[in-house]
Order: structure tokens, then sequence, then C-alpha cells
């Protein structure tokens, strides 16, 4: 009796596994039949200013359109949101600038259309809001901000397309000069050079020395330092040099120390330092006048 | 430099004792902050000195104020890598080493958290009912999960392992982030291994009277342990998918509850949680099957034949609400990011939903067939038989229009001849509203051959029972007729908003035909004349039924968790900690297919090599000749 047991466990566990491999292999035969499409993680372009034409950056703008501006996930035919690829993005542009509802800023086609992609709830198209917000708040994401990233001259390169496509007159200038922020990387390395060069501008110098990370400060919100728009208020340029050289001197009202790096007199060109300097009691006072 | 620093400390940490890297980091950081808070306490005296030039009497101190405070934690802002910084061993391919132990970690962790759950049911039903049975299929089962729980640590390790080795930058920052969390997690591993032991092996020993509701008991806190494990580590995926808690930079700005509290985390708390509770319950079923198989005892047939029902029951009814929990996951990753839903549902990795269909369709046509299969134990049955044929039709249609594909897979004369790659009738099958019908009608129709299965061994003998079956037929048919009705008005007559908001009706229709069914059927069948079910009466061909779903399930949940990862892109934590590894691309379907089958296959392979070792336990040598005669 014994040996016949073991006998059929045995072909049972043969016949099961034979089975289940099947079985298996057929997910896989299916999974291998459909498009078989990779998806590229949006990569980098080089551009050559020297070269660059009209056309190219309007090319430059449809490549952006279905790449990394990831446009048409959304703006397509699936009626999620303005199917822009067959409408005159122009014409359209104009109405909602005559439309008594906008409330926004822009007074040209080109601002409009940069306005829709910075700031997407100034003006939301009627039935494309988010559910629930009765067309007031726009699903959207600000394009560049993260998960998008586009940079200035990206930004003009899909209002290029967007205006071109139609026939209609191109209104937005060629990029002249890009600053160190815009050359896109194409490469690691090449990102790594940029980053070990002195910044040229105090924007270039926060985002290199994650100043942003902590405080708010040239158009971006943390709240885990003091908020830096205004400091010139409270601070004078020495008082601010001080407070970058060494931090853990004089603690904002409401903040721990310790919080902020010591390390910046080592890191900082003096150039750098005075770039930043300079520019965060000037925004400040930028901001107060614009108060008064 | 100081990453560097970082990176080694955490490696070198985790190669000397695996778990104690939690521990390890948590009191670097301690000692870190300890070591700034002494810097500020020994040298106030000389900033004092520092700042009076600057000061000149100007400071004010109503902006400002030098005082003694504990030092915080340095803010960690995401580090921004380069494809340079991520370690390569031999040329393999980093991504494909986490994927398989991640996956392995994962299906055993799945299976180990849902046995104890429904172990504890059945225990309890054992002791309501005083039948020993149920007592000893809930230990056995719990038998089968003690192997695959030392499995389950040994991939967990090998995976922090791995992590640690080829993401080290991305280790440090999410230990940073989770911070505490990270040591509570550990903690909870140790106290699930003490509760799981303990319930384990008092079974006999607390088998009885008030011992045996300590018993139970223990296995309440094992599963409650269990349970805030998989919650813990649910934090960590959810917060890769949607980060909240943190700023642009990754900066932590929220507590700790904020950073686990992100908009995926309870829905996948609840899709994880039912998932579980079908896998586990599927594996069960294989096991029953397996030793039904084997056994050529008619008692242990009988035995493991109920044991493999019972199972497959467990597998069902959790699965039924599943695609629910799914529809919950999906609203609230389009309500957080209609780029990230989209990506999922209507980008690159939409064709993979075709697969799903079929992973489903074949969880679906198996339970259903086993369930067919298995009204043959009882005679009662033979009423109910005439519809198997219709049910099974309304399957197979359900599922074809299920895996209909929008856009066809042609080459240019064939599409040339077609006149676009969208079919003119079945173009209109292929989009969503088409399947929403089809997966709510195969969901109804299991339901009733589930209900038909209960209904089979008992005849009623309430005075209701006409009343009670037209109403029940009633519930079928308006259901049925809302769910085709919101489908093709709301799907195909109206926009897009509607056509997702028309599937909330559906899902209602659906669950209360689940929901009035169980409830009529307990009611109208309460004291029921029962008629004998012969246990063990059953085709071996139904057995396969019960290999069927785990081999789908495992599939399936290697498919969806594919799909979950995804939709990040080429981002380690969305929008805050870029990607920039070689492998940050999404790889195309048929490369993700083999992956997912060589770990399926390797899991399948695990899972027979325990189902052999649960054997062994059962399994006496008989005492040698020779050992009776040097006795003699």
């Amino acid at each position: 009796m014994k040996p016949i047991f073991h006998r059929q466990g045995g072909a049972v566990l043969l016949k099961v596994m034979l089975f289940s491999l099947g079985l298996t292999l057929v997910f896989t035969l299916i999974a291998n039949l459909l498009p078989q499409v990779e998806g590229e993680a949006a990569q980098e372009q080089e551009i050559d200013l020297g070269a660059l034409t009209m056309d190219g950056f309007v090319s430059l703008g449809e490549t952006l359109f279905s790449g990394k501006g990831t446009c048409t996930l959304c703006h397509n035919s699936m009626g999620r949101a303005p199917d822009i690829l067959q409408l005159d993005m122009v014409a359209i542009a104009k109405e909602h600038l005559a439309d008594e509802t906008y409330q926004g800023a822009a007074t040209s086609v080109q601002d409009y259309l940069r306005e829709s992609m910075l700031q997407p709830s100034v003006y939301v198209v009627k039935g494309f809001g988010q559910k629930g917000s009765n067309d007031t708040v726009s699903p959207m994401p600000v394009v560049n901000k993260a998960p998008i990233q586009l940079t200035d001259v990206e930004i003009d390169a899909v209002i290029a397309f967007m205006q071109a496509k139609d026939g209609n007159d191109v209104t937005v200038a060629l990029p002249q000069g890009l600053p160190a922020s815009e050359a896109a990387p194409a490469a690691g390395a090449k990102q790594a050079v940029v980053a070990a060069l002195p910044a040229e501008t105090a924007e270039q110098a926060f985002s290199k020395f994650s100043c942003t990370a902590c405080h708010s400060v040239a158009g971006t919100t943390s709240p885990v330092g003091p908020e830096l728009n205004t400091i010139a208020s409270r601070l004078d340029k020495a008082q601010i040099r001080q407070s970058i050289l060494d931090p853990n001197a004089v603690i904002a009202e409401g903040f721990d120390a310790g919080m902020m790096p010591l390390d910046f007199a080592r890191k900082m060109t003096i150039s750098e330092l005075d770039l930043v300097v300079n520019y965060l009691a000037a925004e400040a006072a930028a901001s107060q006048s614009g108060g008064q | 430099m100081k990453m560097k620093w970082l990176n080694n400390k955490l490696i070198h940490t985790f190669v000397t004792a695996l778990l104690l890297v939690v521990l390890s980091n948590s009191f670097s950081l301690a000692l870190s902050n300890s070591v700034h808070a002494a810097e500020s306490s020994t040298d106030l005296s000389s900033v004092e000195a520092r700042i009076r030039p600057v000061d000149r009497g100007g400071l004010g101190a109503e902006q400002f104020r030098l005082e003694e405070k504990p030092a915080a934690r340095m803010p960690f802002p995401a580090p921004r890598l380069k494809k340079g910084d991520y370690p390569r061993i031999m040329g393999v391919s980093s991504r494909s080493i986490v994927w398989v132990l991640a996956q392995m970690h994962l299906f055993f962790a799945a299976f180990v958290l849902a046995v104890p759950l429904f172990v504890l049911v059945i225990e309890w039903i054992g002791v309501k009912n005083n039948d020993e049975r149920y007592d000893d299929m809930a230990h056995e089962c719990m038998k089968i999960s003690m192997t695959a729980y030392s499995i389950t640590a040994i991939f967990g390790g090998s995976l922090a392992f791995a992590l640690f080795l080829l993401y080290p930058q991305f280790m440090a920052y999410m230990f940073n982030v989770f911070d505490t969390q990270v040591l509570i997690y550990a903690f909870l591993f140790f106290a699930e291994s003490a509760f799981l032991y303990i319930y384990y092996y008092s079974w006999y020993a607390y088998r009885y009277g008030n011992k045996k509701w300590v018993h139970l008991t223990l296995g309440l806190m094992l599963n409650v342990t269990g349970t805030s494990i998989l919650l813990l580590a649910n934090a960590w995926v959810t917060f890769m998918m949607a980060p909240s808690g943190v700023n642009e930079a990754g900066v932590v700005t929220g507590t700790i509850w904020d950073i686990m509290r992100g908009p995926l985390w309870n829905p996948i708390n609840l899709h994880r949680f039912i998932a579980n509770i079908a896998f586990g319950g599927a594996l069960i079923g294989a096991y029953a099957a397996y030793k039904f198989l084997s056994s050529t005892d008619l008692k242990a047939r009988a035995h493991y034949d109920w044991m493999g029902y019972t199972a497959n029951f467990i597998a069902i009814l959790a699965f039924l609400p599943l695609p629910f929990a799914g529809y919950w996951l999906m609203a609230e990753i389009y309500a957080y990011s209609q780029q990230m839903g989209i990506t999922a549902m209507g980008g690159i990795l939409a064709w993979l939903f075709i697969v799903q269909a079929v992973l489903i369709g074949t969880i679906l046509l198996a339970g259903n067939y086993y369930l067919w299969s298995g009204m043959s134990r009882t005679r009662g049955s033979e009423r109910y038989s005439w519809m198997i044929k219709y049910i099974a039709l309304v399957l197979v249609t359900c599922f074809l229009v299920w895996v209909t594909p929008h856009t066809l897979i042609l080459n240019a004369s064939e599409m040339k001849l077609l006149g676009g790659s969208h079919h003119h009738l079945l173009g209109p099958l292929g989009i969503m509203p088409a399947k929403n019908i089809a997966v709510n009608l195969m969901l109804i129709f299991t339901f009733l051959s589930f209900q038909l299965y209960r209904r089979s061994d008992k005849e009623v003998t309430v005075s209701w029972a006409g009343f009670g079956n037209a109403l029940m037929v009633s519930i079928y048919i308006v259901a049925i007729v809302n769910v085709i009705f919101a489908g093709v008005y709301y799907g195909y007559f109206t926009n897009t908003v509607y056509k997702v908001g028309s599937s909330v009706t559906q899902v209602v229709s659906t669950l209360v035909v689940i929901i009035a069914g169980v409830t009529i059927d307990t009611l109208m069948f309460k004291g029921a004349k029962q008629q004998p079910s012969e246990w063990g009466r059953v085709s071996n061909r139904a057995q396969y039924a019960l290999f069927a779903l785990p081999v789908a399930f495992t599939w399936l949940m290697a498919l969806m968790g594919y799909v979950r990862s995804s939709v990040r892109t080429d981002w380690h934590v969305y929008t805050v900690m870029k990607d920039n590894s070689p492998d940050n691309y999404i790889p195309a379907i048929g490369y993700a297919g083999n992956m997912m089958t060589i770990v399926t296959v390797l899991f399948l392979l695990f899972v027979l090599f325990i189902f052999w070792v649960a054997s062994l336990s059962d399994k006496k040598q008989a005492r040698p000749a020779f050992l009776d005669r040097e006795t003699a």
C-alpha cells in the first residue's frame, strides 16, 4: 500500500508542477504578445542656441508637448482636458481673455498660454475643473514644478508650438542667452560640472546650496526655516551675512538652533555670498516699497 | 563626502547585523543631535562675543533672542543623484535584483499575515460550534504558515540588504524621513514572532475551557501586531507614490503621522488587507488539493476536500470586494495626480490591464468551476444544476468583453482593411464602460454560483420562503439592469466625468446583491433541513481549479505591484526624489511579464517545499528491525 502512496505523491507533484508552469506560461505569452513599448525617463535636451531657428524651436515645443511635458496624457480626444491638438489655441486664448469671468493678469495670447501652464487655476475651462470644485480648481499640474519641471525656455517652446500648429504667428522670441540653470544638461557629467561652477545669480546660489529646501524665497515656499522674502525688514546686510556664515549666532523666534548647516563659509565663494546677501536685502527693499 | 560616510556606515552596520541597522541609524541621529546640543551650549559665551560687533545694539529683542535650545535634527533634503551614484554589481540590473527579492518577500509576507486572520475565525467557529474539526484545520493552516514565516524573514532581510547595497542614498533618505517609525516596525516584528510561536506551540496545551479563550486572545494579539506591521510598511510605499509631510525639496516639515497619512495610505491598506486574505485562502486551498490528490485514504480525502472547500470559500469571499477596493485606490490616485492616474490607466501601462483581465477571468472561472464541481457532493444540488450552463455563458461572454483591447494590434495592411485601429463593433467594447459592465456581471454571477452551492444541501422550512426567493430574484434583476443601464447610458452618451461616476452606481448594485443575498439566506435557511454532504466525492479535475487560483493570484499580485510601482515613472519618491539610476525607465510589458513569471515560478517552488515540509511532520519512520534485535 505504501509504495503506491509514494508513487502517487510523486506523480501528483509532477502533474501539479506542470499544470502550474503551463498556466504561468500562458500569462507570460499574453504579456509578450501585446505591444512592447518602453517608457523612457524624460531626457534633457541640449539646446544649441547658435543653430536654433524658429522652426527648430517650434519642433522642440512639439517634442516637449508629447514628451517631457506629458501634455498629451490629458489633452487628447478622451475628454479629460481640452484637446489642444484639435483646437486653434490662439483663437481659444483670445476667447478666454475676452470672457468676463477671466480674472488673470494676461493681456496677450502668449501671456495667457504661459499663465495657463504656470497658474492653471486662474481660469478653468467650463467642465474641466477638479471634481467638486465647480470649475474653480484645475486638475492640471504646474508645469515648472515636479514632476514635469519644464524650464522657462521649454515653456516658451511649447507656447511657440501651440501658436504655430494652426498657422498663427509665433510671438515668442527665440532664446538669446541662457543662464546656467536653463542650459539643460544632457548627461550626469555635465550636470556635475554645472553644479560645481560658481553660481552667477542669487537664484542659482539658492538652488546650489539648497536654501529653498528650508526657506521660503524666490518663489518657493518651505516652513522649515525663517521666510526670507522680507528678511531685510528684520536684518541689515551684515546680519544677513552673519546668519549665513554663523547661523547659530542668533536664532530667529520660533526656530531651533542647529537646523542650518554650519559649513557655508567653506562652501560658498565670496561672490556667491554677495549675490545672496544683496538679493535678500534688495528683495525685501522691493517688497517694502511695493507695500508702501 | 558626508553622504559617502553615511552610506559606508550604514552598509557596514547592516552587514554586521541586519536588524541592528535600525537601531544604529536612530542612535547615530540621536548622537548627532546631542553633539549639536553640546556645541551650542558650550560655545554660548563665544557666540555672544561674535555677534556683538554686528548687533551694535540694534538687534531687536522682539524679533531675535539668544537662548539655549535643544538642537533639532538637521534638515535632510532628498538627495539629487546622478547615474554614477548608484552602485552596480557586475553589471547586473539593480532593479531586477530588488524586483525579485521585494516580490518574493511580499508574496510570503501577504501569506503569513493573512493566514492567522482567517485561522482565528476558523478556530472561533470551532469553539462556537463545539466542532474540533475546525480546530484541527486551523492548526494545520498554521503549520504551513510557520515555515512560510521563516522564509518571509529570509527574503525580507535579503531585500533590505540589497536596498542598502544598491540604493544607499535612497535608503538613507527614507530612514531619515521615517526615523523612529522604523524602530517601532522592528519592535512589532519581534512582538509578532513571539505571539506567533506562542500561539502555534500552545495550541494543544490551551485547547479547552478558559485556556481556549487565552489561546484565542493570543491569536488576536498576533493579528493586531501583524496588521500593524502591514500598515507601517504600507506607509513607506505610499510615501514613495504620494509623499506628504515633506516640502518640495523632500525636507521633513510635518510629524511622522503627517508622513504616514498620505492620500493613498488607507486605500492601499484596505486593498492589501483584503487581497492578502484572498491570496492566503487560495494557497491553503492548493495545499488541501495537493493533499487530496496524494491521499488514498478516504477519510483523509474527505478531510482535505472539506479543507479545500473552506479555503476556496475564504479566497472567493475576500476576492469579491477586491475590485471595489481597487476602484477606491485608483480614484484616490486620480485625485492626487491626474497625471499619475492616466499613466496607469490610459498611458503606457494601460495594456497591462488586458493581462489583468485574463488573470481575474481565470480566477473567477476557476472559482466557479470548483463550486459547480463541488455540487456533486450533495443530491440536493440537482435542483440548481440547470442554471450552471447559463452562468457559464454569462461568465465567458463577460470575460471576452473584458479582454477586448481598445486598439487592435495590426500591421499596416490589416489596418487599411479595417479602416483604422478601432474595429467599428469591437472598438466600443474596448473602453472602460464595457469592461465595468463585464466585471460587475462576473462578480454578480459568481455570487450566484456561490449562493446556489450554499443552498444545495439545505431544504428551506420557513413559511415565507416563496417571498424570500421572489425578493432575491428581484434584487438580481434590478441590479443587473442597473449595471448594464449605467454602463451603457453614462459610458457612451455622456462625457468622461460621468463615465467614471457611473462605476460607483454599478459597484453599489453589485454590493447590494452580495449583502442582500447573504442576509436573506441567513434568515431563510435558519433551522433548514440539512441534506447529507459526502465530503471527498468530488472529481480530481476540480482540484486543479484550486491550483489555478494561487497561480493566477500570484501572477496578478506581481502584475499589480509592478503597475503600482511604475506609476512613479522616473521618481524614487514622486516629485521629491528623482530616480536617475540606469534602470529609471518603465520596461516593456514582455520584459515585465518575464520577470513576473520568474518570481511566480520561484514562489511556487518554495510553496511546494513548504507543503513538503508540512507533510513531513505527519510521517513517522518505522522502527528498523535491527533495533528490535539489539534490544532483544
